[in-house]
């Protein structure tokens, strides 16, 4: 685990940023979940919402209640190590179908990267991933853990909106998308679970810390499983 | 049964808002609410609400018409940027709490500024998503549909009262003020040189057409990053100054996502967003460093006089009430109730 105090920054009068690193480091993010839920165990009054990020957690209070320097005071003097609360990690199956008309942009990867589709698809459904935050819109994880003979840069202009559910690489990362959006990263499956649904309770399947593991699946099972899922049934299950 | 606003006229732009749709940052969701916060609490203090919680109306620059439809009578408060509101045709001026009769008609026109609120005793009663009613479009969240008003929609009231008499609203929050926006360092000031900052700290910056409710592009000097402009993405807060490859400001507005990718220079203090979210496209501001306790300070004072203005708005007599309503008050049909 890395150590040394975190750097406090402020973002403006209303927010506070913990850095613990400027990398993208599962060390760093254990100590961002550490803090995170140290918070939740020992509620300071006036913090609104807490923002766990791969390096650091943005702290949203209310400024009539807390002052930053008060807050920092605050943080400093929290235990460390408190209790475990809420739920542990969990480690999610996530299925996903490669296969057209899904998976848009899996020969262009492929094409770019020299290897088949069908190794893409394997190497990408082959690892474990860790959920280090959400970002983006509503629902979007992104995740760390993807191969390295995976890894391709950002496209240089957004391609047009991929489908909800469309899980997407570049930049070394993995990221499953929850609503159609444009996107400077490469569709490569998708995936019939929603994992925003905010008539659900949770709203949001996974929780940054979880892990994520890829089940490949053919497109009649895709079909079968968008079906259910649109009746409110579970897809995507976590590992017993 | 609480009657409607039925939309006869809504240009892009006229949006449901909330104060915002808080607690869901963590899972990627944009807070949203209103773009210039002190006069949507404004219109919602006047009129005896919750300053934050019910929803209004945000209208942009193409205006809006509505037709009120009810059994009774309902108090409305309008205010922000500089738009000329007309019942029935006649000008109610910029800013007042109004006792909107059925069959009325009230129409805003954005003369200057670029943001103004309408606001319902009892707010709007559109659905709740997420703990909100704020209308975020880029996720459909929110308001109708997660989209702008058009002509047809109906936005149903949660209530029917009219307790408080009409009156002009006059506050100095709501008057155009070209002082410098305060602007509060961090968290990435360090990716950026001397002669970056005092660039950013003393020219002026125009806003730029490619500007909306999620961000305002500012047209000035180069910022120029000292070296990289790539950070692993951390949180962002509304009035972020994030500066990109384009060696542009970027500030980030109410529709912002909850993180980002970008050195962040700075934040534009809370009690000066408002400001910003009242320039038009080719109005130039300027910028000043203060330090976060200088912020909170501000804040905290511009709070106090919005509610401290609130309470003289609901006071139901007042020995001085001549002195600064009805004597600035050539409007016809508004009447204070103080004074009758």
């Amino acid at each position: 685990m890395q150590s040394g105090a975190p750097r406090f920054l402020p973002a403006g009068e209303m927010a506070l940023v913990v850095e613990f690193g400027t990398t993208i480091d599962p060390a760093l993010n254990d100590r961002v979940r550490a803090l995170d839920r140290a918070l939740a165990a020992q509620p300071i009054a006036g913090i609104v919402e807490t923002v766990p990020t791969y390096r650091s957690l943005m702290i949203h209070f209310d400024p009539r209640l807390l002052s930053t320097a008060a807050l920092i005071e605050r943080i400093r003097r929290l235990d460390p190590e408190p209790d475990d609360v809420g739920a542990p990690a969990r480690h999610w199956l996530i299925p996903v179908c490669y296969d057209a008309p899904h998976a848009e942009d899996l020969g262009e990867v492929a094409a770019a990267l020299g290897l088949s589709p069908e190794k893409v698809a394997a190497l990408h459904a082959g690892a474990a991933y860790r959920v280090y935050m959400y970002g983006f819109a509503p629902g979007y994880v992104f995740l760390g853990g993807l191969p390295s003979e995976l890894t391709i840069s950002r496209r240089p202009v957004p391609r047009p909106p991929v489908a909800p559910g469309a899980v997407l690489i570049a930049g070394g990362q993995a990221l499953i998308a929850s609503i159609a959006m444009p996107t400077g990263w490469y569709d490569i499956g998708r995936t019939p679970a929603a994992l925003f649904d905010p008539r659900r309770r949770p709203a949001f399947l996974v929780e940054i810390g979880d892990m994520v593991t890829f089940e490949p699946i053919d497109g009649a099972t895709f079909a079968a499983l968008q079906q259910a899922a649109a009746e409110g049934l579970p897809v995507a299950r976590p590992k017993a | 049964m609480p009657g409607i606003l039925r939309v006869l006229r809504a240009g892009p732009g006229a949006t449901v808002q909330d104060g915002g749709r808080y607690h869901h940052r963590r899972h990627g969701v944009t807070p949203a609410g209103p773009m210039d916060w002190a006069a949507f609490r404004t219109a919602n203090l006047a009129l005896g609400n919750d300053p934050d919680r019910p929803a209004a109306v945000e209208i942009g620059l193409s205006g809006v018409e509505f037709l009120y439809e009810a059994a009774a009578p309902v108090g409305v408060a309008l205010c922000g940027g500089g738009f000329s509101w007309l019942r029935d045709g006649s000008e109610v001026g910029p800013a007042a709490r109004l006792v909107l009769r059925p069959g009325e008609r009230l129409a805003a026109r954005p003369t200057a500024g670029a943001f103004a609120y309408l606001a319902v005793a009892g707010g709007l009663d559109t659905p709740v998503e997420l703990g909100s009613r704020a209308t975020h479009t880029r996720s459909r969240m929110g308001g109708i549909e997660g989209r702008m008003l058009r002509e047809g929609d109906v936005l149903p009231l949660l209530a029917e009262e009219a307790r408080l008499g009409e009156a002009r609203i006059a506050a100095p929050w709501l008057t155009r003020n070209a002082a410098p926006l305060r602007v509060v360092l961090g968290p990435q000031d360090d990716y950026f040189g001397d002669d970056a900052l005092s660039a950013f700290f003393s020219e002026e910056f125009r806003l730029t057409t490619a500007s909306d409710r999620m961000a305002y592009r500012l047209e000035g000097p180069e910022i120029a990053h000292k070296e990289s402009f790539n950070i692993v993405s951390d949180g962002i807060a509304m009035g972020a100054i994030q500066i990109a490859g384009d060696k542009k400001p970027l500030v980030l507005m109410a529709d912002h996502p909850p993180t980002g990718g970008y050195p962040k220079l700075g934040h534009v203090a809370r009690a000066d967003i408002g400001r910003l979210a009242q320039l038009r496209r080719g109005e130039t501001c300027r910028f000043v460093r203060v330090s976060v306790e200088e912020a909170r300070a501000a804040l905290l004072a511009l709070e106090g006089e919005i509610a401290a203005t609130a309470r003289y708005l609901h006071a139901p007599l007042r020995q001085s009430s001549t002195q600064d309503l009805p004597r600035h008050n050539r409007i016809d049909g508004v009447v204070d109730e103080r004074s009758s």
